[in-house]
């Protein structure tokens, strides 16, 4: 049943992925991409990771994507003519992607089991339950402390440092935006 | 256990994102298509987190903040680039080309 789930969410973000690409109006593609962001945080919901999925909608989904859409309004882009590169790039494009997936198609078969073996670097030892610390789940560390508490316990202590780094980034990042869009740079 | 499916799912919807990028003009799509790929990439710390530990999630916040910042400060740079072409088609933007 979990599975069946799974599929579905996976199944309606892969077509509206494609049709992100596939859209001429940019604004047709941003609405695409907010169905693939929604489809995923539910996915994220399905693998134990509930408050990243609760984030996933509020920032990606909310923030992130209207700004996107705050800018093709802007700048009133509609339908282009010719929107994609010509038909000789296409080939090429299809030939690197082509590559790419079949890198990443041993991806499908990974479970649990196998990646215990990757781990410990033999088939001996390798039961997943002794490998992995099963305290350190997710699922677990949501029994223990909470839906926030399973992120937020990790965050501030042990990656307390990079935490703090990022209210720089964010700070300069605004500086940054503020700076770019002003009129006359 | 979803991993297997989930990491495949997150491979599909990056060569989504790759093959978006290499293929439109539109510098708005592009960066949606770069989105996509940051998205893909989330779902595989997500599903590894899973059968890891929670770290991989604290990992999804970073990149989620990076993300947002990147949004800011590419869509600023695509309004300047807009106020000087009055257009964000990428074939106008070709000052390094020999």
């Amino acid at each position: 049943m979990a599975l069946a789930i799974f599929w579905f969410f996976a199944g309606v973000a892969i077509v509206s992925a494609l049709l992100v690409v596939v859209m001429r109006s940019p604004i047709a593609s941003v609405f695409w991409l907010i169905n693939t962001m929604l489809c995923l945080a539910a996915i994220f919901v399905m693998l134990d990771a509930q408050f990243i999925g609760a984030i996933q909608v509020l920032v990606y989904a909310g923030a992130v994507m209207v700004l996107f859409l705050f800018v093709i309004m802007l700048l009133n882009l509609g339908r282009a003519d010719s929107d994609f590169k010509r038909v000789p790039v296409w080939f090429l494009v299809a030939v690197l992607v082509g590559v790419l997936a079949s890198q990443l198609a041993p991806l499908m078969g990974y479970s649990r089991e196998r990646l215990a073996i990757e781990y410990t670097r033999s088939t001996l030892l390798a039961d997943p339950a002794i490998v992995f610390d099963s305290t350190l789940s997710p699922a677990r560390a949501t029994l223990d402390r909470g839906v926030p508490g399973d992120l937020a316990q990790p965050l501030f202590t042990q990656y307390l440092v990079p935490f703090e780094l990022t209210s720089v980034l964010l700070l300069a990042a605004i500086v940054g935006a503020v700076l770019l869009a002003k009129r006359r740079i | 256990m979803l991993l297997g499916p989930a990491l495949a799912v997150s491979a599909i919807l990056f060569c989504i994102g790759v093959a978006g990028v290499l293929l439109r003009r539109n510098a708005i799509v592009i960066f949606m298509c770069v989105e996509l790929m940051l998205n893909a990439v989330n779902l595989t710390f997500i599903a590894l987190a899973q059968a890891h530990g929670v770290a991989g999630q604290v990992f999804v916040f970073f990149v989620m903040t990076v993300a947002a910042a990147e949004a800011a400060v590419g869509l600023a740079i695509i309004l300047a680039i807009f106020r000087h072409h009055k257009s964000v088609d990428l074939k106008n933007i070709n000052l390094l080309r020999g």
